[in-house]
């Protein structure tokens, strides 16, 4: 999030900077004056995204760090790192993470494959283009809860189709595994669309003529998606697996409706929400969100850094 | 070229009305928060969604006259999220929202948070004046009055009169019953909510306190767990493991047990006393539907959990005399009257059980009394939500459960809650 909020100034300042010129620029008077305007231009939006986006972290660190229960008002103290110390050592957080890291994996897996296997069909349908895209993109339409309990409705015995079809009436969603299988299926169903949106851009990236030149050279149809299509695809892909994986990661509304974290199944999120929301415990919530918060920054940053994918909004990310 | 135009003198207007928009938007909770404020004072009642609750509002305004003016709020209607979107209220000191319909578990937290007022000198008095013991004692904390028993509630074992001559006195003699039956090859199954989740903890504290249990101490800030918790877990251990419990009993809350009840599967159910109104619909299986008090665990008699509703005043709230006053209206003996024949809840004023009407729709109203004045209270202390949850986290489900090992881990987890030290499930 912070890096959103120096980036305007970023493009303001280089946009002052003549085209070519490498060195440090010595700036005349009105250049200055131009420079100054810029700051002052976008200083509403940076004290705004100040406001909405950095108080709140520096707020929940503080509130981390304190013994702060609304149900117990007079026991409020400053308790250091104990809250970390509890949260880290407790075998729910540790079940949480890795309820949530396997969800996002197998759920962002699962996507890019479809998502690519719908991308490929939206971009190559000739006829009824419009009506096959349109299709494809309802469930992304579908708000979450809603479509969650259309799921959850279907895994119920007696009534949903799907348990008395698939599970022979089993109370799938009061087991821990079946369960989390659901919930991936919900995710993927969902949010495959939106997955392959991000590829189709990257899709029309990839030059006919390559494709033509490869075909002529000998190479089969897997050997030009592979070979060809992929490697020119790849900053899409990183970007929309970033996307994704962040999005992935902080997985609530499903699972609110689904199993509301029965059996072992909360994720992260869900674990905070229970604890800061349902239990008013804000010190251990917080510590939670604070804990979220950099899982989900190291994520980016193992993105950004080590895959190398542009950042989203950066100059030349993506538009190459 | 008249089309370019037309968009072309379209474009202001529609740019200023899109600017209108977003001001009406940014506006419009502003204008809510201070409506329905012609002069009157308003008293804002949170409560569930209770389908007579509307009228027994309109007559305790006739009542008033003009000095007030009662709104009825209707919350969710599960308890949880009733809890959860009044106490973020209060945390935000939402001076909006004066009466609350609290369940009787929320006094401790609410009281101990310094959300609600006490009830004093005349409102007090009147609250107790014919009450019931038990539903006062819910609405107590640190011996001072925190709420007015609006209704309260008992679970009765309900059984089939046709397969059941005489309802068992015990568990023990429930479960053999059951085996019987079903060695007869009819049914004999036991029905009631093993559910992850409040039901769950209503039936281990009823077993508990037939055990002579304790969970808690007496001021909710250490956790007990004694021999008589052991007891209990293995009273719920056999009972999840033997043949007569419903192969869904893990998953069942109250309406899954009365509905398998009702398609014949089961001889016996442990639930509210709503399911004798529900099963109406069905007269052929109403008939033979009979009830007793619920059966003990063989240590003497059965000690019931109690449920039901209080009315507590919020410590925000502007017009406290005035809610003081809406609230002995709202509960009087003549609108629990009103309240148990509309919508089935058992009133908390004794003599309301002696009217006329009561007998045709609660003619199980004599062994809602009798359970009532020995019915134990859940483990009173602000944290009750989190001990609420740890009970049902660790209890589930009650198949697995091993009685030592699990009265340990429960004794470890209940402190750590009520310390609010550890990490709510």
């Amino acid at each position: 999030m912070s890096g959103t909020t120096t980036e305007p100034a970023d493009v303001a300042a280089r946009a002052v900077r003549p085209a070519g010129e490498k060195d440090k620029p010595v700036l005349s008077e009105g250049k200055k004056a131009e420079r100054k305007l810029g700051l002052m231009l976008v200083a509403p939006a940076a004290i705004v995204m100040i406001a909405v986006t950095a108080w709140p972290i520096i707020y929940s660190v503080w509130l981390s760090l304190q013994r702060y229960d609304l149900k117990f008002p007079d026991r409020t103290e400053f308790v250091g790192l104990d809250n970390y110390v509890t949260v880290l050592t407790s075998e729910y957080w540790w079940n949480a993470v890795w309820v949530t890291v396997v969800l996002t994996v197998v759920s962002v897996v699962i996507e890019l494959v479809l998502g690519m296997a719908l991308a490929l069909i939206m971009h190559r349908t000739l006829v009824g283009r419009g009506i096959v895209r349109t299709s494809t993109l309802i469930p992304y339409g579908i708000v979450t809860v809603v479509a969650a309990f259309s799921w959850r409705y279907a895994w119920t015995p007696q009534t949903g189709y799907l348990a008395e079809i698939v599970a022979s009436g089993d109370p799938v969603l009061t087991q821990k595994i079946p369960a989390l299988m659901v919930v991936v299926l919900a995710e993927v169903w969902k949010t495959t669309p939106f997955m392959a949106l991000l590829l189709m851009a990257g899709l029309a990236l990839v030059p006919d003529d390559l494709l033509r030149a490869a075909s002529m050279d000998g190479a089969n149809a897997w050997q030009r998606f592979a070979k060809v299509m992929l490697p020119i695809m790849k900053p899409a892909i990183l970007v929309a697996l970033l996307f994704r994986t962040l999005d992935a990661f902080r997985i609530f509304d499903n699972l609110f409706v689904l199993t509301a974290g029965s059996q072992g199944t909360s994720s992260v999120s869900m674990l905070t929400y229970n604890n800061l929301i349902r239990g008013l415990n804000l010190g251990i919530g917080s510590t939670m969100s604070v804990l979220i918060f950099i899982m989900v920054a190291v994520i980016a940053f193992v993105f950004i850094k080590l895959f190398g994918t542009a950042a989203p909004g950066s100059d030349d990310g993506g538009k190459r | 070229m008249r089309d370019a135009d037309r968009s072309g003198r379209c474009r202001t207007p529609r740019r200023r009305m899109a600017a209108a928009l977003g001001a009406a938007l940014v506006a419009a909770p502003l204008v809510t928060a201070c409506g329905a404020s012609d002069d009157g004072i308003t008293i804002n009642v949170y409560k569930y969604p209770q389908e007579s609750f509307q009228s027994i509002v309109d007559r305790c305004n006739e009542v008033a006259g003009g000095r007030y003016d009662i709104v009825y709020h209707k919350l969710p209607r599960e308890a949880d999220a009733q809890r959860e979107q009044m106490v973020r209220r209060l945390a935000a000191g939402d001076t909006g929202m004066d009466v609350m319909g609290m369940d009787v578990t929320w006094t401790a937290e609410l009281a101990e948070a310094g959300w609600i007022r006490e009830f004093t000198g005349d409102a007090k008095s009147q609250v107790e004046a014919g009450t019931l013991q038990t539903p006062l004692d819910t609405a107590r904390y640190e011996g001072k009055l925190y709420g007015a028993p609006d209704n309260t509630n008992v679970q009765l074992l309900w059984y089939r009169g046709d397969l059941v001559p005489t309802p068992p006195a015990t568990w023990d003699e429930m479960i053999e019953m059951g085996e019987e039956l079903r060695a007869k090859g009819q049914p004999g199954l036991i029905e009631a909510t093993g559910k992850q989740y409040e039901g769950l903890v209503v039936m281990f504290n009823t077993l508990v306190a037939s055990s002579g249990g304790t969970i808690l101490d007496v001021n909710g800030t250490k956790a007990i767990v004694d021999d008589g918790v052991v007891r209990a877990l293995e009273t719920l251990q056999t009972f999840a493991t033997s043949d007569v419990v419903d192969p869904s009993f893990s998953n069942a809350a109250e309406d899954d047990a009365r509905l398998a009840m009702e398609a014949g599967n089961a001889a016996f159910m442990l639930n509210w006393p709503y399911v004798y109104a529900a099963a109406q619909e069905k007269p052929e299986f109403a008939k033979n539907l009979k009830w007793a008090p619920y059966p003990s665990t063989g240590d003497g008699d059965s000690r019931v959990t109690v449920g039901g509703i209080n009315y507590g005043v919020s410590a925000y709230s502007e017009h406290p005399d005035e809610s003081f006053d809406a609230v002995t209206c709202l509960r009087n003996a003549e609108n629990q009257k009103l309240q148990a024949l509309k919508d089935g809840v058992p009133p908390t004023i004794e003599a309301v059980y002696d009217e006329p009407e009561m007998a045709e729709t609660y003619p199980m109203k004599d062994a809602i009394i009798e359970t009532l004045k020995t019915a134990s209270v859940r483990p009173r202390t602000p944290a009750y939500q989190n001990v609420s949850t740890v009970i049902s986290t660790i209890l589930s489900p009650p198949a697995s459960i091993d009685p030592r090992a699990t009265a340990d881990r429960l004794r470890s987890e209940l402190q750590e809650a009520l310390d609010s030290k550890g990490v709510l499930p």
